[in-house]
């Protein structure tokens, strides 16, 4: 790998216009505490400079469909998977060789970008007033009598939108719009992003809810007394779904070698498990990766437990909101 | 000279050719963001758009959004209205101090204030960890009532004090002379002239408060802004989004239709000879001032104590590394937009408010009505009318300081405006017009009569602009420089990693960095400072 990316970079510097280093422009939706030392690393080591414009994954997607071809920008890193299908038409496609070892459900089957960490969507519960083994084993069991005015629901978060969409995708428009109506007359207590499930959690304001796999270690790291737990559905289940934050080229780039050698450098064994130790993500290169030492759910269960699922088929968030909106939870 | 006394007995035409300039530039600007809206809302499927728009959900965010509004005027008046007061025309001790501290607010990012009126509530909130203490949340209408109020009543604040800083004393002393009770002269003659400074007031929160979504959206409150957020980031669509912002600017342009109505019927100036007098104090008396200052201590302590407490409270518990030298180079960089872009908004302002005071004409009151557009259209959408326009038509511009400058000075315009507007309003034309005659040319009247006596207006129009651009986010999201990183940008990269708490450094220096800044202009204007 390492000499496959050294590789990759003298390409690059080659390509070069001699006596210019070699400059690519980044939109990241990914913020700068986590960008910055991999950025520092890979220009290390490739002579590349990176400029980055650090944003909101929706206002830079919102921004790359209008900019279109005149777009300065070389490489575009969202943190979900709506927002690479979105800029999926203005990709380029990534070389095949580089997404070998990159199994499907991580990444686009036509290879107009890959995920770069896997963000695993489970259930989160307080310790205090539950035990793991009271939650609903499918996500279809989510909306019974039992779970009334418990669950923490954040309706307008893109992940849980994104995960109805497979929702729909996985079982029918018709099935998920009853599993929504079903869930919105359960009384559920309206929050508004994942971090807000954990302190409503927390608060006793409710007792468990669906959300993203990093942020309990978050609260964790500073509070190990965090009264909260992971818990997976049945293994295969729809609610287990692994979904990504990923990045492209754009076609538009005029220095495509340079940015393919970023996504390159993303790919590699010290940036996987840099994604691994420092934001609880789970690699998308299981095999390069040494155990994950973050809490909660470890790679290899949460990678066993996982549906497989195309990511691509979770493009239609419209569809998703206006369903949100006819059931009342918008 | 000579040609402009053909066509002017009064006063050469020169000034009003060259306001009237400047005001037009600024009324072609504004256009820019409703052509865009227009452009893309004429993309969508007719059929689309309509069942979009006439569905109940429009309807009861629709009143939500009133019912926010009211409830956000209303109790920012009872705030501000009482504060205003106390610092101009009464012996309150140390009024510099209470001064500051009514302004003070306005550096307090609304995500902030949401996120301290929250954090402050709950089992695993600041006041129970920190005293054992459950207090209920604020949520819904009164809890994004409480939040927007808190950190956006010194927009009336500092209108209001203009105006009673402004007003002529002799003219309460003749009423007093002529029979008038205190209450009947508050009344008939100090509430009159107060009326443009509430509705500068009012706008500028009304508008604030119909765009905002941040922190309505904390506080699970939700009104029409909202919609148009969703439809951008969540759906990432540009086309209906344009249909529902241009219906938001309908409702913002009837908010400015109406203040313009209120306000452009009545003259506020001095028009006797003699001198005007400066305003008189009311004596409080011992008893007085210790209410006056327990108001100020009360507002001060939710406004700026609660979010400043909660801040450091989060600080305490992140490792606080050194990060100094970012913080302040951070800094640096906020500055670099911020300040100019203040005074580039005073600047563009000072015609359009000359248009409106001294050449009211159907043309001047249309600039002065499009001059609010900047602040009415969704920062998102309006951002994106720039990197439409500035790629098609100066390329060379885009994501350049300049452009991310003018786009602040265009968006904030408005904010400028209303203090600027209402000074101009209190200064006496005959002034202006004795100083001609004297000999002075337009330039040297302006610069030498007109500025010193408008003076504080255009301070605190600066303040408001440089505040509100040293938070501001999607509009910086969008039209920065690539690599960029003023205080807002890294402070919201750092919670979108979920890192809080490494993130409440950076929101206690947007606070503390804006506080200096109000602090030391505050100090350094006495009128505006108002110490003596």
């Amino acid at each position: 790998m390492t000499a496959l990316r050294t590789g990759i970079a003298t390409i690059a510097l080659f390509a070069a216009t001699p006596l210019t280093a070699q400059e690519i422009t980044l939109y990241s939706g990914r913020g700068e505490t986590l960008v910055a030392p991999l950025i520092e690393t890979f220009t290390e080591s490739t002579g590349i400079e990176v400029n980055v414009r650090y944003g909101g994954t929706a206002e830079l997607a919102v921004l790359l469909n209008e900019e279109g071809a005149a777009s300065p920008a070389d490489i575009y890193w969202a943190q979900d998977v709506a927002a690479l299908g979105q800029i999926k038409p203005v990709f380029a496609e990534l070389p095949g060789e580089m997404l070998e070892d990159i199994p499907a459900i991580y990444r686009d089957g036509d290879n107009r970008w890959t995920g770069t960490s896997g963000r695993m969507r489970l259930m989160v519960y307080s310790t205090e007033r539950m035990q793991a083994d009271e939650l609903p084993a499918t996500m279809a069991e989510m909306t019974d009598d039992r779970f009334a005015g418990t669950m923490a629901l954040p309706p307008t978060n893109g992940s849980f939108l994104a995960h109805v969409t497979a929702l729909r995708v996985h079982e029918g428009d018709e099935a998920a719009r009853a599993w929504l109506q079903e869930l919105a007359d359960n009384d559920p207590v309206i929050v508004s992003n994942n971090t807000a499930i954990h302190t409503a959690i927390a608060d006793g304001e409710a007792d468990w809810g669906l959300t993203n796999n990093y942020y309990l270690s978050r609260f964790l790291a500073d509070d190990p007394d965090f009264p909260a737990d992971h818990a997976l559905f049945e293994a295969g289940d729809i609610g287990n779904l692994m979904m990504v934050a990923g990045a492209g080229v754009l076609e538009s780039s005029d220095s495509p070698e340079a940015a393919m050698a970023f996504i390159e450098f993303l790919l590699s064994d010290t940036a996987q498990q840099y994604f691994a130790g420092n934001v609880h993500e789970y690699p998308v290169r299981g095999d390069a990766v040494a155990a994950f030492s973050g809490i909660g759910v470890d790679y290899g269960t949460a990678s066993e437990a996982a549906i497989e699922f195309d990511l691509n088929e979770l493009t239609d968030l419209e569809g998703t909101l206006e369903m949100l909106e006819e059931v009342g939870l918008l | 000279m000579s040609l402009s006394e053909g066509l002017s007995v009064r006063r050469a035409p020169a000034d009003r050719t060259f306001a009237q300039g400047a005001g037009l530039l600024v009324g072609a600007l504004m256009i820019v963001p409703l052509f865009y809206l227009v452009l893309r809302a004429f993309e969508a499927d007719f059929d689309t758009a309509l069942s979009m728009i006439f569905r109940p959900r429009t309807g009861w965010l629709l009143v939500n959004t009133a019912a926010l509004t009211a409830g956000v005027l209303a109790f920012s008046t009872v705030i501000a209205l009482p504060l205003a007061w106390l610092t101009t025309r009464t012996d309150l001790p140390a009024r510099g101090v209470a001064n500051v501290l009514a302004v003070l607010p306005l550096a307090v990012p609304g995500y902030v204030m949401a996120y301290a009126l929250i954090g402050l509530s709950g089992n695993y909130g600041f006041m129970a960890e920190i005293f054992g203490v459950t207090f209920p949340r604020p949520y819904g209408w009164f809890g994004a009532t409480l939040a927007l109020t808190l950190y956006t009543f010194p927009y009336l604040y500092l209108n209001l004090r203009t105006a009673f800083q402004g007003l002529d004393a002799s003219l309460e002393e003749s009423a007093r002379a002529l029979g008038c009770g205190r209450a009947e002269v508050f009344r008939r003659v100090v509430l009159p002239h107060l009326i443009p400074a509430l509705c500068a007031g009012w706008l500028v929160i009304g508008l604030y408060t119909i765009g905002d979504f941040g922190a309505v959206a904390l506080m699970r409150f939700e009104v029409f802004s909202y919609t148009i957020y969703t439809q951008y980031s969540a759906a990432f669509d540009r086309v209906y989004a344009s249909w529902l912002s241009l219906i938001l600017i309908v409702i913002a342009l009837l908010f400015v239709w109406g203040e313009s109505r209120l306000r452009e019927r009545q003259s506020y100036a001095r028009t006797g000879s003699g001198a005007g007098a400066g305003p008189r104090r009311t004596a409080l008396g011992r008893r007085g001032r210790i209410a006056g200052w327990a108001f100020v201590a009360l507002v001060a302590t939710m406004s700026i104590g609660l979010p400043v407490s909660v801040l450091t409270f989060w600080m305490t518990r992140s490792p606080l590394v050194a990060q100094l030298p970012d913080l302040v180079q951070s800094f640096g960089q906020s500055l670099s937009v911020a300040a100019p872009s203040a005074v580039l908004a005073a600047g563009l302002a000072m015609p359009v408010a000359w248009l409106a005071v001294r050449h009211p004409s159907p043309t001047s009151s249309l600039i002065n009505r499009l001059a609010f557009v900047g602040y009415a259209v969704p920062p998102l959408a309006f951002a994106l009318a720039f990197v439409f326009f500035a790629l098609r038509a100066a390329p060379f511009l885009y994501q350049t300081h300049l452009l991310l400058v003018t786009a602040y000075a265009l968006a904030f315009l408005a904010l400028a405006l209303g203090p600027i507007r209402s000074a101009l309003y209190q200064a006496r034309p005959s002034m202006e017009e004795s100083a001609r005659a004297l000999g002075l040319g337009p330039a040297e009247t302006f610069l030498r009569v007109t500025l010193p006596t408008i003076r504080p207006g255009v301070v605190a129009g600066m303040v408001l602009v440089l505040v509100i651009a040293m938070k501001e986010l999607p509009i910086a999201f969008l039209l920065a420089p690539t690599g960029f990183r003023p205080l807002a940008i890294t402070m919201f990269s750092r919670t979108s990693e979920g890192m809080l708490l490494q993130a409440a450094p950076f929101a206690a220096a947007i606070m503390a960095f804006s506080a200096l800044f109000v602090g030391f202009i505050l100090r350094h204007d006495s009128k505006v400072g108002g110490s003596r």
